[in-house]
């Protein structure tokens, strides 16, 4: 029998102070790089045209690479200055982004926009002609409805969330998945920041994605919380807690090496369309990991310290556990300061 | 379960799975374009490429209410009406498989798959196609009215902002035409122009103490007498000049009253200059598009490509009575309002059959134009909110770089599971291929769309599929270490890893509905495939690999080891 991980009795709650201060100092990071990107470009997250409307060109060289500097003054001279440009994926290959124009209500015209750049690209490199693979234009209004609707997705997705977990455990787990939930989304925009990546409707298909992973690992890890603390052992929640973590070891780790390998055969042979998205679910497996750990924890314990259940209707074994705890009256629980 | 129903089961849910991975004929009743229905056979072939995988346009189209406002409720109707013409002018575009569809409330969203001219279907929807016959004026009103024209324009001060506004409507010469008098409603422009009378009145009563009359004034210049009564040349050169002028309220307010200018679609060439038409019209229209009946292109020796239409009875009836009233007038056929062609001269009454020249188009133009006089005129203007076209060759790299990084996923995954938990890890591994079996015929089940962010979601859900099984596996090996036989182990181990496999499976699908309600396109595509992964994940962990171990027990009698 191959084991890893085996047996572990690893005190994973006492490192929950540096846990914190590593956690905030990354998206304190998060935070000021988005002030910088905002500081640049006047805008913090680096939003799609899906989102913010305009027009996006992507360009393919078929005899091979070209500069971006060509394809910049191609851009100007069809005359949409102003206009983004980056290599995408390979130097044969460019994406164009135009504004929408001020004051516009539709989409602009993608495919003339495309073919007047194709037009003078071929004028400028006659040997190496563009060709226009994709063409997408967004009314700004679109843009703005979309971003409304990213947002409710999220909200709408953690109030499912917590009424289910309220269901199946009890408030105190959904609160604490929940928190550690939003744990996820803070952090992975820290990391969108970092990467600079392109926040496209795709982008928040992995936000959710990261969210329903994290929650699942913390699912498994209160489920192992629960079974224990039915157990009626004469354990502090802390140590409960301890004890789950470690039992849960080696599944965390097969897991999330086999989520790992999915994730990273999608950043590495999926090509560049979906490489944000692999991006950000390859951070996902990590920070959901952690704050299984280290957020979701810390905060159930410091419910249940400070919000205690009432040791008269003892159905549950938390308020049980919780109870012996007091009894046992600590002088620092876990959680407070 | 005895463990001979499990089996059935399992291969029954094989041979389902397949039935619905095969391409096949349905059957199904169709209203067709002329009302009735018909049962209609469609190959219908399971897991279809999304326009990113296969190429092909999207539109999103919504109301334009730039010139305009309109209540919600009132988009909302109109939107549903808007619908029915554009699903038949698509239709009439000879695709199969475009979708039409409502978005929303306020949104009709167009797939094209493979069309290689996007910009023909944009016009074809965009189209309003709102048909009108109007009498071109044959009493010089305009002339009359220019010097006042003139005044106005000067005073307005647009003559000083011509260069600029010239190269702005340049910029934007279609916006520029449609912004010349888009008012449909006949009704309303009539309103519009009495209140604009007023305010010029006022307007020239205070510019005539500051201001001469000049002869050779802005408007004046640019326009020469055309060929026929009621018409004008303008230089091609100073057409978004002229449009410019139009633009403004205060200048239509000072046209003759009942009159309209509007832009021609031919052009001449005089003496080596290019020449665009203009008419001066009736405001109110002799006829409308209400009555069309029939539209067919057509290619005339003389006119070129035309398109010829018939109007129903009550239709016919009434354009013969009007046309009677008007026997030598010239009639200009508009659409959208612009005047189709030039004006046919009235000879005598006609009937309910007519034509409309196409002034030089090519035979696709008047296809197009037929086909969008058939469909009928959208109720309301509508503009593209969100277009996207996407090349064939894009969508076939997609497809071949998203199955090397799932053929790839599959061979980790695989290797993971077997290095790690040895024969039990090889009984994963055959439930992870019923599962890629289970989850594609769930998706072809569903009609859902292959999508490249669809197919990220599978491959990732191939690594997250595996969940199960490693919660089973370690729930075994916790129970063997308990000193448990091995049939218990398993037994107990599948019993223990229940609520959390259920759990956290519950709370995932519970995400995926999220996201499958709030997204759109790709997106939804994400959803469906995450939701059919994580069902089919859970029949082949729970189910399936159960079912292998209580086969392997029977067929091992009393095993006392198991490799795990």
């Amino acid at each position: 029998m191959l084991r890893i991980l085996h047996d572990t009795k690893y005190d994973f709650v006492k490192y929950w102070r540096t846990a914190v201060a590593a956690t905030v100092a990354f998206i304190l990071l998060g935070v000021a790089l988005m002030a910088y990107h905002k500081e640049r470009t006047g805008e913090a997250v680096n939003y799609s045209i899906e989102f913010t409307g305009g027009t996006v060109v992507q360009l393919h060289f078929q005899n091979g690479p070209a500069t971006a500097d060509v394809v910049r003054s191609a851009v100007d001279k069809a005359g949409f200055s102003g206009a983004e440009i980056a290599a995408f994926g390979s130097p044969s290959e460019y994406l164009v982004k135009v504004p929408p124009k001020a004051g516009a209500t539709a989409a602009a015209n993608a495919d003339s926009a495309g073919a007047q750049i194709a037009a003078q690209l071929s004028q400028a490199l006659a040997n190496n002609p563009a060709k226009v693979v994709r063409a997408e234009s967004v009314g700004p209004r679109v843009g703005a409805e979309l971003k409304t609707k990213a947002f409710t997705a999220i909200l709408i997705s953690f109030l499912v969330t917590l009424v289910y977990l309220a269901f199946r455990f009890e408030w105190r787990f959904g609160v604490a998945a929940v928190v550690a939930t939003a744990h996820d989304i803070l952090t992975t925009m820290a990391f969108l920041a970092m990467m600079h990546l392109e926040v496209s409707l795709t982008v928040v298909a992995a936000l959710l994605t990261v969210i329903g992973y994290s929650l699942n690992d913390t699912i498994i890890i209160f489920d192992r919380v629960r079974e224990n603390l039915k157990k009626q052992r004469k354990e502090s929640l802390r140590d409960v807690l301890n004890r789950s973590i470690n039992e849960t070891l080696p599944r965390s780790v097969l897991t999330h090496a086999t989520v790992l390998a999915a994730t990273m055969s999608l950043l590495i042979f999926a090509g560049e369309v979906i490489r944000p998205f692999s991006w950000i679910m390859a951070f996902g497996v990590f920070t959901g990991t952690f704050s299984s750990i280290y957020v979701a924890g810390p905060i159930l314990l410091w419910i249940e310290h400070k919000w205690p259940r009432s040791t008269g209707s003892e159905k549950k074994g938390t308020a049980r556990a919780l109870a012996e705890e007091r009894r046992r009256e600590r002088p620092t629980p876990v959680g407070t300061r | 379960m005895p463990l001979k129903y499990r089996v059935l089961t399992i291969i029954g849910l094989c041979l389902l799975s397949v039935w619905f991975l095969f391409p096949r004929n349905v059957t199904r009743r169709e209203r067709q374009p002329d009302g009735t229905l018909q049962d209609v056979t469609v190959r219908r072939v399971p897991l279809q490429r999304g326009l990113d995988l296969k190429g092909g346009t999207y539109l999103a189209l919504e109301v334009d209410d730039s010139k305009q406002t309109i209540p919600a409720d009132q988009k909302a109707e109109a939107i549903d009406r808007a619908l029915k013409t554009v699903r038949t002018r698509i239709e009439g575009f000879g695709v199969s498989e475009a979708v039409v569809q409502k978005q929303g409330n306020d949104r009709i969203v167009v797939q094209i798959p493979g069309i290689q001219d996007p910009e023909r279907a944009r016009k074809v929807v965009e189209e309003t196609a709102f048909l009108e016959f109007k009498i071109t004026d044959k009493t010089q009103a305009l002339e009359r009215a220019l010097p006042k024209l003139d005044q106005v324009i000067k005073q307005r001060g647009l003559v000083a902002k011509s260069d600029t506004g010239a190269a702005k409507a340049a910029a934007a010469a279609n916006k520029g035409l449609q912004g010349l008098l888009t008012t449909t409603d006949t009704s309303k422009k009539a309103d519009t122009t009495k209140k604009g009378a007023v305010a010029a009145k006022k307007d020239s009563a205070n510019a005539a103490d500051s201001l001469k009359l000049q002869p050779g004034g802005a408007l004046s210049t640019l326009l020469e007498q055309g060929q026929m009564p009621g018409e004008f040349l303008v230089e091609s050169s100073k057409v978004p000049v002229v449009e410019n002028y139009m633009a403004d309220s205060a200048v239509r307010a000072a046209l003759p009253p009942g009159k309209d200018f509007v832009a021609g679609t031919d052009s001449m060439n005089l003496q080596g200059k290019w020449y665009k038409t203009f008419y001066l019209v009736d405001s109110k229209p002799i006829m409308t598009g209400e009555h069309l009946g029939k539209a067919r292109p057509n290619t005339s020796p003389s006119e070129g490509t035309i398109v010829e239409f018939e109007l129903d009875n009550e239709g016919g009836r009434r354009f013969r009575a009007e046309t009677g009233k008007h026997v030598h007038d010239y009639m200009a056929i508009l659409l959208d309002n612009r005047v189709m062609g030039r004006p046919p001269i009235i000879n005598s009454a006609i009937g309910t059959r007519g034509q409309i020249t196409m002034g030089g188009k090519d035979l696709a133009a008047a296809q197009d134009l037929a086909l969008v006089l058939n469909a009928g005129a959208l109720p309301v203007k509508l503009r593209v909110a969100q277009v996207q076209t996407i090349g064939p060759s894009l969508g076939q790299d997609s497809i071949d770089k998203g199955a090397r990084a799932g053929i790839i996923a599959v061979a980790l995954v695989v290797l993971i599971m077997i290095v790690y938990y040895r024969f039990s890890g090889l009984l994963a591994v055959g439930g992870l291929v019923l599962y890629v079996l289970y989850t594609l015929a769930a998706l072809a089940g569903f009609d859902a769309v292959l999508t490249l962010p669809g197919i990220a979601g599978f491959v990732l859900s191939i690594g997250i599929a595996v969940d199960a099984n490693v919660l089973i596996f370690e729930r075994i090996r916790e129970e063997l270490d308990r000193g448990k036989t091995v049939r218990t182990a398993i037994d107990e181990g599948f019993r223990h890893a229940m609520p959390a496999i259920v759990d956290s499976n519950v709370s995932t699908i519970l995400t995926a509905a999220v996201l499958y309600q709030y997204g759109t396109g790709p997106v939804k595509g994400f959803a469906v495939t995450l939701i059919a992964g994580i069902f089919a994940s859970l029949v082949t962990s729970i189910f399936v690999v159960r079912t292998f171990y209580l086969l392997w027990l029977n067929r091992s009698r009393g095993a006392q080891t198991l490799s795990i």
